[in-house]
């Protein structure tokens, strides 16, 4: 039951949010729901773990005719997106109060439709009604980026949508074709699409269409170029749902669908796959070094960090698998808190351009704890959440094949040296004309801030609570690979 | 006990929190009792842990780290002789250098967060030494290089510091990304992190497998990274940007030795591997040689004692790669002592220098600084090797082993012991012999440091004089303490020890000892003649080295005053490369053709779709408005039906 009103409050938040004609009514509404949302979720996970396995499953029958039945549950993996989403959009939320919002009731209640759409994402049992809630994403991040975005925001929003829109359908297709090779009466039973009777050659097909949707929505290397100019023009918020959230669809999708359905593709093609997030990750790296706006520098972080989670899901282990679902988790967080800090730099100083930056830690003191903190957490240091996921997905890739782990594991070397040299331009040196009259954060300000530093810690130092809930859901598709 | 234990780490890191949090608000005075404080507790602590060791070794689960079903990974201690060593001197030597700071950096803006930040390295630091497995000394591994990058940078507002930061970090990762895959392998093959396990069944092993070789090299690897030594050493002498005592505590005493500790910690896998026993071999005498032959021709108090620092970490790679394990870690301390003392030393010079580091420009201090010279001289004394000082002993215990180990290795040793001796009476010489060659401004403002900084000289003096005592051998006579307390550590990996030793009769081991002392006095008589009365400040004798004039000088001498142009090296084929193809890649790659791919099918797509379009028009925000209403409706027909 918590499941279903998981999904429809933020929908019925939605609705109603279309009707508040007062702007900080709205806004407030909207933090007040999101709020209330991440509760309900709270409680989802003490339901989790005082009644262990009931999976908070919920089933009604829709187009029974059809074999579509609204099946929505929580295992481990879903538990964890679930809190993850839950978590981050009160964040994104209440971060966007920093800067002016046009029309922000319909802003807000597209914010809270994503977060609808996220949580129906990633707790579908069903084929079909996971795309449904897959596209139902797409709409309000198209909007946030093309209403309320930048520069040049209409030709570049318009290729995010054509792009990761040819994903889906691609996607669709896969899933209905699944659906005909399901025994009679044909269903889209997440557990009947798992036991499918592909022959080899429809295997790769399916295996394909599948790869490139979730590749895009990632996006993996090399799918990924509509991504960084997406970030750059989207309102922060927008950038903050996307990196944040929706790229774990593309990843969740790969591990829930992809792989339990076409895992045997990946073990024929042994590990040829996973040459493309590998690839990506020395490249989108090497490409980070040199950028000079932050967002755009964040986005290529991301392409390689997120590569490394890819190449662990598709290493078919549980080490890598379970490495690969916490960095979902902590590259989310991370990724959040860098575009609130780079949306705070830019309201001080109107650019985000790193050349122009620096000196900020001496007037900002505050500002560059937390974001030394939260760069760790992304550089991947031992007791920040970022190493958690890393030390095991390269262990796993390392099971796998050394020299895979010894490729990815350049990450290690190359997020020092993009990171690192960033923190040294903008934070370090003395101040300039631009950052003379930087303020230190007020506490108002830091409150999202010292959200994300807790869990960064938290989820580095004692990540047990983290690492059952994934564990639930490795445990599954290991299963289902065996 | 547990609690005990746990206390120790624990002390430092409350200390860095408190400080750090607090770092606006509390006041100097209390910042400078808890800093050294929290580390003096610790040390206080750690003597009482040596002598309950004496009855057992201590296992400690803490909690479960990283563990899912049937992987495990615990944050647990182990306590044997060799992490008390460390610990005792961690703490130990760390609350000297504590206590020199509270003077040092008195006038500091930073003054609480140079103190989180050191007490924060002493936890990882402790984290370091004390884990009982891999992956728990990985943690402190990566966090003490995190200090150790904060600290260089510590003045951050100049960015040639922050390079120098930037730069130790990025070094340091290049080795942990072997040290890691090591560890990966060592899972691989043996189930488990942890130590006790992974050497109870290597020691069932047959030696020279290709695995062990592997394992054992990937971890050198990490040690080459952290401490110091060819081809990633070039980090160490710019990482002197930071305040002295971080070079004392952190790029002497502590941190760059981790790389020896983790060896000698998994000795048994590497005497189960000669063929990484003899790469660690050359790898050790070529850099104890090329640092040296730098040291020689720096003229920066601090950077003569980095490259010092190299070649002394060099002996005892040395002393690993024969299997003289005890010989390492006693050299280890030692020379956490008499490095200790030369860094705060320096320092106490810097300080009555007013930021001057150029040896050129001192001469004559050891009136104006008598303290501080004396202390020093016993430092010297100590490197150089001269009995009955701690680095004799030390020394002389390498030598030994590496003599009967193979006679060519110990000839370049010993090489490297009369440059050792030459560069630090060079040293002490041009600082505080002679007439002094600084401004007439620095003249009259020298003067001796405060007492909080002299007597942590005069403590670790006493250290760096008698150190030495601890182990004596036993052709002296003596007991060799230090060499039973570490027995029990080192006992598997000696008798699996692959290495031939040749018996070595008395009588010529008297006389490599009488033939080193007697080497080391010549050099420092040679050092005298040329460096020990140079009266001004406008003879050709000051420029350059000092040794010669600029047209006599051979190609190997100018090599070596430009650091045999190694870092322009690396520059050249590592950082330049890496710059140009990130902007290519994206430049060419990304944008011309990745991107313009994408394009391209996109714009074929929407010339077709554009006749198709006239067929549907709509206001998008309808079509949303009613699918949301749909699915709600859906969802709720399906409630109530």
């Amino acid at each position: 039951m918590l499941t279903l009103i998981l999904i429809v409050l933020p929908l019925l938040v939605s609705i109603s949010l279309f009707f508040v004609r007062n702007e900080r009514w709205a806004r407030n509404l909207a933090l007040a729901a999101a709020l209330v949302e991440f509760g309900i979720s709270i409680a989802a996970l003490v339901q989790y773990f005082l009644y262990c396995h009931c999976q908070l499953l919920f089933r009604f029958e829709w187009l029974s005719g059809y074999g579509i039945s609204l099946k929505f549950g929580m295992d481990g993996l879903s538990m964890l997106m679930t809190l993850l989403t839950t978590f981050l959009i009160p964040i994104i939320i209440y971060s966007s109060f920093t800067q002016k919002v046009a029309r922000s009731s319909t802003f807000y209640s597209l914010i809270i439709l994503m977060q609808a759409g996220l949580v129906g994402v990633f707790t579908a049992f069903d084929g079909m009604v996971f795309y449904i809630f897959w596209e139902l994403t797409l709409i309000p991040a198209y909007f946030i980026a093309a209403y309320w975005g930048g520069e040049n925001r209409i030709r570049i929003t318009l290729k995010f949508f054509a792009y990761t829109f040819t994903g889906s359908l691609l996607m669709l297709v896969a899933i209905i074709f699944l659906y005909f090779r399901t025994p009679l009466p044909h269903s889209f039973d997440h557990i009947w699409l798992y036991a499918n009777n592909l022959n080899p050659a429809e295997q790769v097909w399916v295996f394909l269409a599948f790869f490139i949707a979730f590749a895009i929505k990632v996006p993996v290397f090399p799918f990924h170029t509509w991504q960084p100019d997406t970030y750059v023009t989207a309102p922060y918020s927008g950038s903050m749902l996307l990196g944040g959230l929706m790229s774990k669809m593309g990843l969740f999708g790969m591990i829930r669908w992809m792989i339990p359905i076409t895992y045997s593709v990946l073990n024929r093609t042994d590990g040829l796959f996973i040459i493309f997030p590998l690839v990506g990750i020395v490249y989108a790296s090497l490409i980070a070094i040199r950028q000079d706006d932050l967002k755009r520098f964040v986005a290529y972080t991301s392409i390689a960090h997120l590569g490394l989670v890819a190449a662990g899901a598709m290493a078919l282990n549980s080490q890598a698998m379970q490495g690969a679902i916490i960095q979902m988790v902590s590259h989310g967080i991370n990724i959040v808190g860098l575009f609130i800090i780079i949306q705070y730099i830019e309201v001080r100083t109107k650019t985000t351009s790193i050349g122009e930056l620096g000196g900020i830690a001496l007037k900002a003191p505050r500002l560059a704890v937390i974001f030394m903190i939260i760069l760790l957490g992304s550089v991947a240091l031992p007791l920040t959440n970022g190493f958690v996921g890393e030390f095991l997905i390269l262990l796993g890739l390392f099971k796998y094949y050394w020299l895979y782990a010894a490729v990815a594991g350049l990450t290690i070397i190359f997020s020092a040296v993009y990171m690192l040299w960033m923190y040294q331009r903008v934070m370090l040196g003395n101040t300039n004309a631009v950052t003379e009259n930087f303020t230190d954060l007020s506490w108002k300000e830091m409150i999202p801030l010292i959200g994300i530093v807790i869990m960064v810690l938290w989820i580095g130092v004692a990540p047990g609570m983290f690492m059952k809930l994934a564990e639930n859901g490795v445990g599954q598709i290991i299963g289902v690979i065996r | 006990m547990k609690i005990l234990i746990t206390l120790i780490p624990l002390l430092p890191l409350l200390g860095f929190i408190i400080l750090g949090l607090g770092y606006r608000s509390i006041p100097k005075r209390v910042a400078s009792i808890l800093g050294p404080g929290t580390t003096f507790l610790s040390f206080i602590l750690s003597i009482i842990l040596l002598f309950n060791i004496r009855y057992s070794i201590f296992n400690i689960h803490l909690f479960p780290w990283l563990s899912f079903s049937g992987f495990m990974v615990g944050f647990d201690f182990l306590i044997d002789p060799l992490s008390i060593l460390m610990m005792l001197i961690i703490t130990g030597v760390g609350f000297i250098i504590h206590v020199y700071s509270t003077g040092y950096m008195s006038h500091d803006e930073g003054f609480n967060r140079f103190f989180a930040y050191m007490n924060l390295f002493i936890f990882f630091m402790l984290i370091l030494v004390m884990g009982a497995n891999y992956a728990v000394m990985f943690i402190g591994w990566e966090g003490v290089g995190l200090c150790s990058y904060l600290l260089i940078g510590f003045w951050f507002k100049n960015q040639q510091f922050n390079n120098a930061a930037k730069k130790a970090f990025i070094m340091n990762r290049i080795g942990d990304l072997g040290f890691l895959l090591g560890i990966f392998l060592i899972f691989l093959n043996f189930k488990s992190f942890n130590y006790i396990n992974v050497f109870d069944i290597a020691k069932t092993m047959a030696p020279g497998s290709g695995t062990m070789i592997a394992i054992t090299l990937l971890l050198f690897v990490g040690a080459v990274g952290k401490s110091a030594q060819i081809p990633l050493y070039t980090w160490l002498p710019d990482a002197m940007a930071g305040p002295t005592p971080v070079s004392a505590l952190i790029h002497a005493a502590t941190m760059v030795t981790a790389g020896v500790y983790m060896v000698a910690r998994s000795s048994v896998l590497y005497v189960l591997a000669p063929a990484t026993m003899e790469i660690i071999g050359i790898t050790s005498l070529a850099t104890m040689f090329l640092a040296a032959a730098i040291a020689i021709f720096q003229n920066d108090i601090k950077k003569v004692l980095a490259y010092s620092t190299i070649s002394q970490l060099g002996y005892m790679f040395l002393a690993l790669s024969v299997g003289a394990f005890t010989g390492a870690m006693f050299h280890l301390m030692t020379h956490a002592f008499f490095k200790a003392l030369l860094f705060l030393g320096a320092g106490s010079v810097i300080h009555a220098m007013e930021g001057e580091q150029d040896i050129r420009k001192m001469g004559g201090l050891k009136n104006a600084l008598p303290k501080t010279f004396w202390t020093f001289l016993v430092g010297t004394l100590a490197i150089a090797g001269l009995p009955p000082l701690s680095g004799f002993f030390s020394k002389d215990e390498i030598l030994a082993g590496v003599f009967s180990a193979g006679q060519s290795m110990w000839i370049i040793a010993v090489a490297v012991t009369m440059m050792t001796a030459f560069y630090m009476f060079r040293l002490l010489y041009l600082t505080f012999f002679g007439s002094f060659r600084g401004s007439e401004h620095q003249k009259t403002h020298l003067h001796e440091s405060p007492a909080v900084m002299t007597l942590p000289l005069l403590i670790l003096a006493v250290l760096a004089f008698s150190g030495g005592f601890l182990n004596i051998p036993e052709l002296m006579g003596g007991k060799g303490i230090l060499k039973e307390f570490l027995a029990p550590v080192f006992a598997d990996a000696l008798k699996l020890n692959q290495v031939q030793h040749l018996l070595v009769p008395e009588k010529r081991e008297w006389f490599n000892i009488v033939l080193v002392i007697f080497l080391v006095l010549l050099m420092a008589f040679r050092a005298y003649r040329k460096f020990g009365m140079l009266e001004t400040g406008n003879g050709k004798r000051e420029t350059g080295n000092g040794m010669q004039d600029a047209g006599s000088k051979n190609v190997f001498i100018r090599l070596a005053e430009n650091k045999f142009y190694v870092d322009e090296i690396y520059d050249a084929i590592f950082v330049r490369p890496a710059l140009w193809l990130s902007g290519a890649l994206h430049r060419f790659v990304e944008v011309k053709f990745i991107d313009r791919i994408v394009d391209g099918t996109g714009n074929t797509v929407i010339k077709f779709s554009n006749i198709i379009r006239y067929l549907q028009a709509g206001n998008v925000g309808v079509y949303l408005f009613f699918m949301i209403i749909g699915i709600i409706l859906i969802l709720f027909f399906n409630i109530i039906l």
